[in-house]
């Protein structure tokens, strides 16, 4: 258990998510690749913390992340809500005119 | 690790702790039996031996399989409340020992509680049969009621103790029992308990009405370890309540870790004698009364804690 | 030792499980073996010494994926524990996107000369989190924060509209 062996798992982590967050249809879905990408994010900031510099305030940046995930997960259900609601689908490739 | 006036014990005794959970759960269905059978005017022997009767009918029992039933998920969802009401208990301690008085032994009760919500969903999506998946959402419309409460209920001794670990907590209580100047956070967790293990009033998920709910289609092993992880939650709740608000091994006279199973077979005697007494309640009433009544109240028990603490200095 | 053989078990299990995410065809267990993965995280925060961190990551994030679930059985609009079902766009290209990101990531993992370890962790790390958050003020906080919660969830009621199960006239014959 070195630090590059953890980023790696993280990193790991990190690209199954990016896969999941590009490709799937579903916003739902996209959600979850989001989740698993700030999962890798997670366990990367804990052993940049533990293997380079323990200080007692360095765990407040995992504390932001935790609650970057809460926030992302709130706005995701209100949009994938939202979408369902006027357009009975939340397809992704059905949403696309949101970005004309 | 340990708190200050606890011995940690290797993990050989996990098995010995299993069983004294499991024996705690049992005597509590057992009187739970003996209750009924009074209240129906029979003699109490006849009900106190239902829980071994019905243990040897699930056991012999052959298990039913529903139509493209999600097997995997059953199976975690049934195995896993057993499970979980033992991973509560590791944190709790018996008297002086514990096996193991984790720094944040509070947050870890808390998560194993929360592990409850998607085990509960999963024995429910698990058939796939539409009253026990009523069950599950059920369960988790009423733990969106009753979670919260139950938060700020474990975060008011914490706070008083200065510490998360429970070892902390029950040393804090030598003289004065928190029960007794936060008696609001003490009932709601007493309900949260009674709401984790699906008693009434929060008996919903399994309702009648839902023939059975979340136990509506299992049998044999399935139902027993259903049966049996409501009764070990409940026994992990009391036994955590204990610790944290009846000042755990404190009392005079007897040893320290008879004093926790007293108290524990005592509270989980009381809750079930309670759970006899309630009506179940539809989960969407809990919802307003959770959000818009418990913990408005909690909330101002936290503050009562939290200013005696900063008073004290 | 034993915490090498606990992390490459728990790292196995992590980005296993967030692979069958994608893979399983049922949004049930799709959701459930990403709690998985963020559980198998949260115990390896563990083996750094991250108490507190590590078990809040398995408390919320077990929370939100059973919320999650019923999302996603909901917004699915069918059962999908029955139909076998892909539903993805350009999977090469995003198959190429994340394997790309992948090999840059994990060569700058290898080819960078870390510094050495600096300081030591604090003695009570929970308390250390809890100091750095709230500095020394911490009673003062959490009483402010209890207070903050309740003005937020009366705000919230006071707000809202009544929802749609509560012009059921059962409740109004009840009160």
């Amino acid at each position: 258990m070195t630090l590059q062996t953890v980023l790696l798992v993280a990193a790991a982590l990190f690209c199954v998510g990016l896969y999941g967050a590009i490709s799937q249809q579903v916003v739902v879905m996209v959600m979850m690749g989001l989740e698993l990408m700030l999962n890798g994010v997670i366990l990367a900031a804990g052993a940049f913390w533990w293997f380079l510099s323990p200080a007692p305030d360095g765990q407040v940046l995992l504390l932001v992340v935790i609650t970057a995930m809460t926030v992302e997960m709130a706005m995701g259900f209100a949009v994938a809500t939202l979408l369902h609601r006027s357009r009975g689908s939340d397809m992704t490739d059905m949403a696309t005119d949101l970005s004309r | 690790m340990t708190g200050s006036s606890l011995t940690q014990v290797s993990a050989a005794w996990v098995p010995l702790a299993a069983v004294l959970l499991l024996a705690v759960a049992a005597a509590g269905a057992a009187f739970d039996g003996a209750v009924a059978a009074r209240a129906e005017g029979r003699p109490w022997q006849h009900g106190a031996g239902v829980p071994v009767a019905e243990t040897a009918r699930l056991l012999r029992q052959r298990r039913r399989r529903t139509v493209a039933a999600d097997r995997p998920l059953e199976l975690v969802g049934t195995g896993g409340l057993v499970v979980v009401a033992l991973l509560m208990v590791v944190v709790v301690p018996l008297g002086r020992w514990t096996l193991g008085d984790l720094p944040v032994g509070i947050v870890w009760f808390n998560a194993m509680d929360v592990v409850v919500w998607a085990l509960v969903w999963l024995a429910g999506w698990g058939p796939n049969s539409a009253h026990a998946l009523v069950g599950g959402y059920r369960f988790l419309a009423q733990a969106l009621a009753y979670e919260l409460p139950l938060m700020f209920a474990i975060t008011a001794p914490a706070v008083a103790a200065g510490s998360l670990a429970v070892g902390d907590v029950v040393a804090a209580q030598e003289g004065l029992w928190f029960a007794v100047w936060m008696p609001v956070a003490f009932l709601v967790f007493c309900g949260a308990v009674l709401a984790f293990s699906v008693r009434a009033p929060f008996s919903a998920p399994a309702g009648t009405d839902l023939a059975g709910g979340v136990l509506a289609d299992s049998s044999g092993i399935d139902r027993w370890l259903l049966l049996a992880g409501r009764w070990a939650l409940m026994a992990a709740g009391s036994a955590f309540a204990v610790a944290v608000f009846l000042g755990g091994g404190h009392g005079p006279l007897l040893p320290a870790w008879l004093w926790s199973l007293v108290k524990t077979a005592a509270l989980l005697a009381a809750l079930v004698w309670v759970r006899r007494r309630l009506p179940t309640v539809r989960p969407d009433r809990l919802l307003p009364f959770g959000w818009v009544v418990v913990l408005p109240l909690v909330l101002l028990q936290l503050l009562v804690v939290a200013v005696v603490v900063v008073g004290r200095g | 030792m034993v915490d090498d053989i606990v992390f490459w078990g728990l790292a196995v299990v992590a980005v296993a499980s967030g692979i069958a995410v994608f893979r399983v065809d049922s949004m049930a267990r799709a959701t459930y073996a990403l709690a998985v993965s963020f559980v198998a995280v949260g115990l390896a925060l563990l083996l750094f010494g991250l108490d507190y961190l590590g078990v809040v990551v398995v408390l919320m994030m077990v929370m939100e994926m059973a919320i999650m679930a019923i999302y996603m059985i909901m917004f699915m609009g069918m059962n999908p524990a029955l139909m076998p079902m892909s539903m993805v766009h350009g999977k090469r290209t995003s198959l190429a996107v994340a394997g790309l990101t992948f090999a840059v990531l994990a060569a700058g993992i290898l080819l960078v000369d870390w510094p050495e370890r600096r300081g030591a962790p604090a003695a009570d790390l929970t308390l250390a989190v809890g100091r750095a958050v709230m500095g020394g003020k911490m009673l003062v906080m959490m009483t402010v924060s209890a207070v903050l919660f309740a003005t937020i969830v009366s705000a919230l009621v006071l707000a809202l509209p009544r929802g749609r199960y509560d012009d059921d006239p059962a409740d109004e014959a009840a009160s």
